[in-house]
C-alpha cells in the first residue's frame, strides 16, 4: 500500500468527508434492528414460556362419583398429581370462580345456581402431546376439558419469526446502503484524484497498492462512523428498553446478546468498507491502460 | 530491446463501438532499438511522437501490431507484470506530471516508495539526485512553488532515480536554460553508457545535432526515417 506518506493525497481529498456520518447513520439503524430482533426473541421466549406452560382443566359435575371410586374431581386431581411434567396444581376456589364469571354474569353470578364446573390450573412442561393428556383425563372423568397454551405459543412464535425476518431485511438493506455509500464516496475520490492515480499507476504501482490505500482509509472511516453510530444509539435503546420493560416481566435493561453485537458492528462496517472499496477501485483501474 | 512491429494506434472516441471509428494516429510503425541504444524521436507537432512514448509506457495499447519492451511482449503480460515492467521504465513528461500535494523530496522518492525500497536507501538516493539537479535546498518545497525549469529538474530526477532500463523523455529540455539542458543531456548520456536504453522525443533539431544519435523521424503517424 501507499499510505506511509499518503502518496495519493487521500487525506486532502474531500470526497469521503461525509462517509463516517452516512455509515454512522446506517450503524444507528442497524443497532436498532439488531436490538429489535433480540428484544423480540427475548419477549417471545418470555411470553411463550408463560403461555405454553399454562394448563387449565374443567371438570364438569365434579361431585358425581367416578368409575374408579371417589368423585370425578378427586379422580382428575389424583391423575394430575401423578402425571409427569405437571406441577403447581391449584383448584380454583368459589370466590376465584365467581371472579372469573363476573364479567359475563354480573355480580350475582354466585346466586344463579348454575352448574359451574370445577376449574384446576397447573403448570405443564409440555411432556407428551396435549391430546394424550386430554384423553387420559376424559377417561378418568368423562367430559373433562383440557386447554393448554400451545396454540397461543405457536402464534407468538410466528409473530416473533416475522419480526426477526423484518429485522433481517432491514439489516440487509442497511448493509446494501452502506456499501452503496462507500462505493459512491470511493468513485468520487477516484474522480477527484484521477490524475494522481494515473501518475502513480504509470510509475508502476500495483492495482493492489492503489486499492489498498483507498480501502484502508474507507475501512477506518467506516469503522469510526459505525462505532459513533452505535454509541449514539445506546441511550435510545436504553429508553426503548425502559418502555418495553412491563412487557418483559418488568425486567429492565438491554438484551445480553446486544453487548456482543455492538462491538461487532464497527467490524462489519469495516469489512463492508474494505470489500466495497477494493472492488470499486480495481474495477475503475481496469479502465486505465 | 524495444521493438515495434507494424504498430497502429488510434484513440477511441467515448461511446465508439469500433476502433475503426477513430482515425489512426500511428500507422504501421516498425523499428527496433537494441539494449543500450539511444534514439532521437523527432518530427513536427502532431506527428505522433507522444503517442509512441505512450505506447512505450503502456499507457495506450496498439490497435494492431506487436510491441516488445525490454524483451517482453506487452500484449502477453497481465496487469501485475505490466506494473512491474513500468518500474523499469523512467519517463520525463513534457508537462512534468508532478504530484502537487507532495514535496520535491517525496516526488523524487515516489518511484522508490512504489518499489518498496527501504527509507535509508531512498534518502541516500534522493539526496544525491537533488544535489545533482541543484534542488537540495528546495527538497521540502511543493512543486507549485517552483519555476518551470525547477519542476522539469524534479521530473527528471524522479525519472532516473530508479535506474531505469528504458528512459523516455518528451521534450526534456523545453523548460531548461542552455546550461541545465547541457547537464541533463550529459546525465542521459551517462545513463545510456551504463546500459540504459534511451528515447528522447524532441522537435529541437539543433539539440539532436549536438548529441549525434540515430533518428526516428516521424511525420503524420508514420516513420519517415529509421536510421
Amino acid at each position: 500500500m501507499l499510505e506511509r506518506v499518503d502518496l495519493l493525497g487521500l487525506r486532502g481529498a474531500r470526497a469521503d468527508r461525509l462517509l463516517p456520518v452516512m455509515v454512522g447513520a446506517m450503524s444507528f439503524l442497524a443497532v436498532l434492528a439488531v436490538a429489535g430482533t433480540l428484544a423480540a426473541a427475548g419477549l417471545a421466549a418470555h411470553w411463550r414460556g408463560n403461555t405454553a406452560s399454562a394448563l387449565t382443566v374443567q371438570v364438569t359435575a365434579p361431585d358425581q362419583p367416578a368409575e374408579g371410586g371417589g368423585t370425578r374431581l378427586a379422580a382428575v386431581l389424583r391423575y394430575l398429581a401423578a402425571a409427569p411434567g405437571i406441577s403447581a396444581l391449584h383448584q380454583l376456589t368459589p370466590p376465584e370462580l365467581d371472579a372469573l364469571l363476573q364479567p359475563w354474569l354480573g355480580a350475582d353470578a354466585a346466586d344463579l345456581a348454575l352448574p359451574v364446573p370445577a376449574v384446576i390450573t397447573a403448570t405443564w412442561n409440555g411432556a407428551g402431546p396435549p391430546a394424550a393428556l386430554a384423553a387420559a383425563l376424559a377417561a378418568a372423568a368423562p367430559g373433562t376439558l383440557v386447554a393448554t397454551g400451545a396454540a397461543w405459543a405457536a402464534r407468538v412464535a410466528a409473530l416473533t419469526a416475522s419480526i426477526q425476518a423484518c429485522a433481517a431485511a432491514i439489516l440487509v438493506i442497511v448493509a446494501a446502503v452502506a456499501a452503496a455509500v462507500v462505493g459512491i464516496a470511493t468513485r468520487a475520490g477516484l474522480a477527484q484524484l484521477r490524475e494522481t492515480i494515473e501518475i502513480v499507476h504509470g510509475l508502476g504501482a500495483l492495482d493492489s497498492d492503489i486499492a489498498g490505500s483507498f480501502a484502508l482509509r474507507a475501512t477506518l472511516l467506516a469503522a469510526a462512523g459505525a462505532a459513533a453510530g452505535a454509541a449514539v444509539a445506546l441511550p435510545v435503546l436504553a429508553w426503548l428498553a425502559s418502555l418495553a420493560a412491563p412487557f418483559a416481566g418488568g425486567a429492565p435493561g438491554l438484551p445480553f446478546a446486544l453487548w456482543f453485537a455492538l462491538p461487532a458492528l464497527p467490524l462489519v462496517a469495516a469489512a463492508i468498507g474494505w470489500g466495497t472499496t477494493q472492488v470499486t477501485v480495481r474495477v475503475w483501474l481496469r479502465r486505465l491502460a | 530491446m524495444v521493438r515495434f512491429e507494424d504498430v497502429w494506434l488510434n484513440y477511441r472516441r467515448p461511446g465508439a463501438t469500433s476502433p475503426a471509428d477513430a482515425p489512426d494516429v500511428l500507422r504501421g510503425l516498425s523499428f527496433e532499438i537494441p539494449d543500450g541504444g539511444f534514439r532521437w524521436l523527432t518530427g513536427p507537432s502532431g506527428a505522433g511522437k507522444t503517442s509512441v512514448l505512450k505506447l512505450m509506457v503502456m499507457a495506450e495499447h496498439p490497435r494492431q501490431g506487436r510491441i516488445d519492451l525490454l524483451g517482453t511482449d506487452v500484449a502477453a503480460v497481465n496487469r501485475r507484470e505490466a506494473a512491474l515492467l513500468r518500474r523499469r521504465i523512467g519517463v520525463v513528461y513534457q508537462d512534468f506530471r508532478l504530484l502537487g500535494h507532495l514535496s520535491v523530496y517525496d516526488n523524487v522518492a515516489l518511484p522508490m516508495r512504489i518499489a518498496r525500497k527501504s527509507e535509508p536507501q531512498i534518502r541516500a538516493d534522493v539526496i544525491e539526485l537533488l544535489r545533482w539537479v541543484s534542488l537540495f535546498d528546495k527538497q521540502a518545497v511543493r512543486p507549485a512553488e517552483l519555476s518551470g525549469g525547477e519542476q522539469q529538474r524534479v521530473a527528471i530526477a524522479r525519472a532516473v532515480i530508479g535506474r531505469p532500463k528504458l528512459l523516455l523523455a518528451d521534450e526534456p529540455t523545453g523548460n531548461l536554460d542552455d546550461g541545465q539542458a547541457e547537464r541533463l543531456m550529459l546525465l542521459i548520456l551517462a545513463l545510456n553508457r551504463l546500459g540504459t536504453t534511451v528515447v528522447v522525443a524532441t522537435h529541437n533539431m539543433s539539440l539532436a545535432s549536438r548529441y549525434p544519435a540515430p533518428l526516428l523521424q516521424m511525420a503524420d503517424g508514420r516513420l519517415t526515417e529509421d536510421a
